[in-house]
């Protein structure tokens, strides 16, 4: 019996398609007791500065993502159980030295992996990651860590299936931060370094060198830069695109 | 990794290590004691005490969260709050600091509980070694049954639970201890452990304890007053 090509198409879209397993590991020693050809899931990361559009490219690939018959997952920076409530707390006095703070953050991520990334990717589901310990370690860049020491703390993390920058100029965060808040986050300005009195200033030099440390990190852990100067139609689709071939079990390009 | 007084500061850090039961607790108590009456500027700090992390610590502890990762990871967060809020500025200002268990038990601890040991060593490397690390090797009959006579309630961590090396926290415990000890005397003349006897008397220890320190160390360079020729150009009396 012949299909029309259009009833063909339809048919095609209902059909839940399923991941294509690839090689999977940690970047360094990684986590005692993990079997890492057990995790089926995908783990996926999108990174950039706040104002990138970071959150609101999940919300739409999870949309999506669902959509398409995948269960999704989703993490982020300061969100663990252990931790989270404590570090809201040391930050908002700034007592913490660097070295304190950089280990806080370690531990709520490494709770994080082992309580929900793993078992997620291991029952086949797909992660979202709103950030990951890339700007873990290029805020510790900036703040004058070594980076051999952050190397070896973070060997604890999976490798991504895929890592998307949302590269956005400091400028342009500055308008964007105004527009949705009125004011400027004293973390993201990194004030607690002391560059400029004023926070306005703060937060252009900051967020420079925040991107340079990214600049650096991109050619050591090889993510996918995307221009976030495009609309967010835009921007998703070509995402969408990628997180496809993702699926499909390909390098993406 | 160097000791403090080869990096040059002024102070001088001493710290305790042992299993629970050693009595560690106690002789550094003493030996604290004995530094102050003396007129001694001491500073003491514990394993597992910084404010600030202690909630999430024992969040953690108490709802079983913790994983080897985890708990070593936080008791780092915990290290690294004293010492660089408390340590490191006390041993700047020329204090005795005193430490009841230093990065030797993470690496004993976290090791025993199958983290790999560089990532352990390495995480802790921005801290620097004790002047004089005193080690109570006491035998691990003696070490559990002052733990474990009073039948006390075991906590999980405590007893290593999460190992899953027994379902009874007795056994457990004993298991694990077993390990953390053959961990400290691996670890013994890598990082110079001054090793105590004790199985012996609280008293016949102290003695050692003091003996040592006071062999090791020039004790009046770490009094309140300061040195004579700083003191005379500072302040004149007002006759002259």
């Amino acid at each position: 019996m012949r299909t029309a090509p259009s009833r063909k198409r339809s048919r095609n879209a209902t059909r839940v398609i399923v991941p294509q397993k690839t090689a999977r590991r940690f970047y360094g020693h990684g986590i005692p007791g993990v079997d890492v050809d057990k995790l089926a899931g995908k783990l996926i990361v999108v990174e950039g500065a706040d104002g990138s559009g970071r959150s609101t490219q999940i919300r739409l690939l999870v949309e999506w993502l669902e959509g398409c018959g995948h269960s999704t997952v989703q993490v982020g920076l300061k969100r663990s159980t252990l931790v989270s409530e404590e570090l809201d707390r040391a930050q908002q006095g700034n007592i913490l030295s660097h070295t304190t703070l950089s280990l806080f953050y370690a531990t709520d991520f490494a709770d994080q992996i082992e309580n929900i990334i793993l078992p997620a990717l291991r029952a086949g589901q797909m992660v979202l990651a709103d950030r990951y310990i890339y700007t873990l370690m290029a805020r510790d860049l900036v703040r004058g860590m070594d980076e051999e020491w952050l190397k070896n703390l973070y060997g604890m993390a999976l490798v991504p299936d895929a890592v998307f920058y949302l590269q956005v100029a400091p400028g342009e965060l500055v308008q964007r931060a105004f527009a949705k808040y009125s004011s400027l986050d004293y973390w993201e300005s990194g004030m607690d370094l002391g560059l400029e009195r004023d926070i306005f200033d703060s937060f252009l030099r900051y967020q420079a060198l925040m991107a340079e440390q990214f600049k650096r990190l991109q050619r050591i852990y090889g993510f996918h830069i995307i221009d976030g100067y495009r609309s967010v139609e835009e921007i998703n689709a070509e995402l969408r695109k990628k997180i496809s071939a993702v699926l499909a079990g390909h390098q993406v390009k | 990794m160097k000791t403090f007084a080869q990096l040059g500061f002024p102070g001088r850090l001493i710290a305790v290590e042992g299993l629970d039961g050693s009595g560690k607790s106690t002789q550094i108590y003493l030996l604290k004691r004995w530094l102050e009456v003396q007129g001694l500027k001491v500073f003491f700090s514990e394993w597992n005490s910084s404010e600030l992390v202690k909630s999430a610590t024992s969040k953690g502890k108490k709802q079983e969260l913790l994983t080897p990762t985890t708990f070593s990871l936080i008791h780092a967060t915990d290290f690294a709050d004293r010492y660089e809020r408390h340590l490191v500025p006390l041993l700047r200002a020329g204090y005795l600091v005193l430490c009841d268990r230093y990065v030797f038990t993470a690496y004993g601890r976290d090791i025993v509980r199958g983290c790999p040991p560089p990532w352990v060593r390495d995480i802790y490397s921005f801290a620097a070694l004790p002047d004089l690390t005193f080690f109570f090797k006491a035998d691990l009959e003696v070490s559990l049954s002052r733990i474990l006579d009073g039948r006390p309630q075991l906590k999980y961590f405590e007893a290593g639970m999460d190992l899953r090396l027994s379902t009874d926290p007795y056994e457990s415990f004993r298991i694990f201890q077993g390990r953390i000890l053959e961990q400290y005397l691996a670890m013994s003349s890598e990082f110079k452990f001054l090793i105590v006897d004790a199985n012996q008397t609280i008293e016949a220890q102290q003695n050692l304890v003091r003996s040592l320190v006071a062999g090791k160390l020039d004790l009046p360079a770490f009094a309140w007053q300061a040195p004579a020729n700083e003191r005379s150009s500072a302040v004149r009396s007002p006759q002259n």
